[in-house]
């Protein structure tokens, strides 16, 4: 029974892809329930409350946003670093550019679910149509559950039990892990990794909020344009 | 937070967000970028990964995350199924704040 449960796939394949998205979903849920209560503490109205998490939909910014605003911050403080928290959404939609193409309003669409959840279950498939399908299923359900938990929250208050009890919020970086595994195959893609990491770690108590991951971003530019495949094989 | 507000940080993340899908249109992409392209979600994800499991903030804090992870890690080597891992990490992480 061991070796049954052990060695099913390394990556969510196209059946268990719906599952995972669902699953992911959840741990999202919970934290939206959390999210609706931070909001509403922070003075939010339930309709602006219910907004952010429906036209901004990304946690982490809507998050500082609102605990900025709560701790008596300035509006301007909690905009630029809720934005800068969003800008590595920018970078997924780089790397999504190919398998999102389409007609301009499913470009828009398939746009507002670009996070890192959809993103990353998008990159660890290995085909494209797995990639488009994981891409939208984890992305539904996220916005789903995101605004069905952000909707309880904001609207019972106080009635929520502590995501981190539950170790919720590990399931954040766990799944990043399992998701990334599969993307490690080549030396280029765990030397970035790797560089990634350790510059990261190395900038939280130095840069802003958000910075050191936009700026560990840069290892996949300068890894990837160091020594082009093309390139390596031209040179003799 | 005001209305203008909300506005204006849903207006920024949809246009960062758009920004490759849409701003890069339908033109085929240069080579640079689709040589970059897929070692950006392996960047970020690293990034995030060591962020989310060992910082609060502005500080390096080593906590409950840290087993939860590398459990995690090593269920992933041994191929476990992904809801299998999450659920290790996120059950360990748990136990371990609740008798900590």
């Amino acid at each position: 029974m061991i070796r049954r449960v052990l060695s099913g796939p390394r990556i969510p394949v196209a059946d268990p892809i719906l599952r995972n998205a669902l699953a992911i979903g959840l741990a999202i849920g919970v934290f939206g329930v959390s999210f609706g209560v931070v909001s509403r503490s922070a003075g939010l109205s339930l309709w602006q409350t219910q907004a952010m998490s429906l036209l901004v939909f990304t946690g982490a910014s809507q998050f500082a946003a609102v605990s900025i605003v709560e701790g008596g911050g300035t509006l301007g403080a909690a905009l630029s670093t809720g934005l800068l928290l969003a800008s590595r959404n920018a970078l997924y939609g780089v790397s999504l550019a190919r398998l999102l193409r389409g007609s301009l309003p499913r470009r828009a669409l398939a746009s507002q679910l670009v996070i890192d959840e959809s993103a990353a279950m998008a990159a660890a498939q290995r085909e494209p149509a797995r990639a488009l399908r994981a891409f939208w299923l984890t992305g539904a359900s996220v916005f789903a559950c995101w605004n069905l938990g952000t909707l309880v929250g904001a609207a019972l208050g106080g009635v929520i039990e502590d995501p981190e009890a539950l170790g919720l919020d590990v399931v954040f970086p766990a799944s990043f892990l399992a998701l990334l595994a599969p993307q490690l195959g080549s030396r280029r893609a765990a030397g970035t990794a790797l560089l990634a990491a350790a510059l990261a770690l190395s900038l939280v108590q130095l840069t802003p909020l958000g910075a050191p991951i936009l700026i560990a971003a840069s290892v996949a530019v300068l890894v990837g344009l160091w020594r082009r495949p093309a390139v390596a094989e031209a040179t003799p | 937070m005001t209305w203008a507000g909300i506005l204006v940080l849903a207006g920024g993340a949809y246009a960062l967000k758009a920004l490759g899908v849409i701003g890069l249109g339908r033109r085929p992409l240069p080579a640079r970028i689709e040589a970059v392209a897929p070692l950006i979600p392996v960047a970020l994800l690293s990034a995030l990964i060591v962020v989310q499991t060992l910082s609060t903030g502005h500080e390096l804090v080593f906590d409950a995350r840290l087993p939860g992870i590398a459990v995690a890690a090593l269920a992933v080597m041994l191929r476990a199924p992904f809801l299998l891992v999450i659920t290790l990490a996120a059950a360990v992480t748990a136990v371990l704040r609740g008798v900590a």
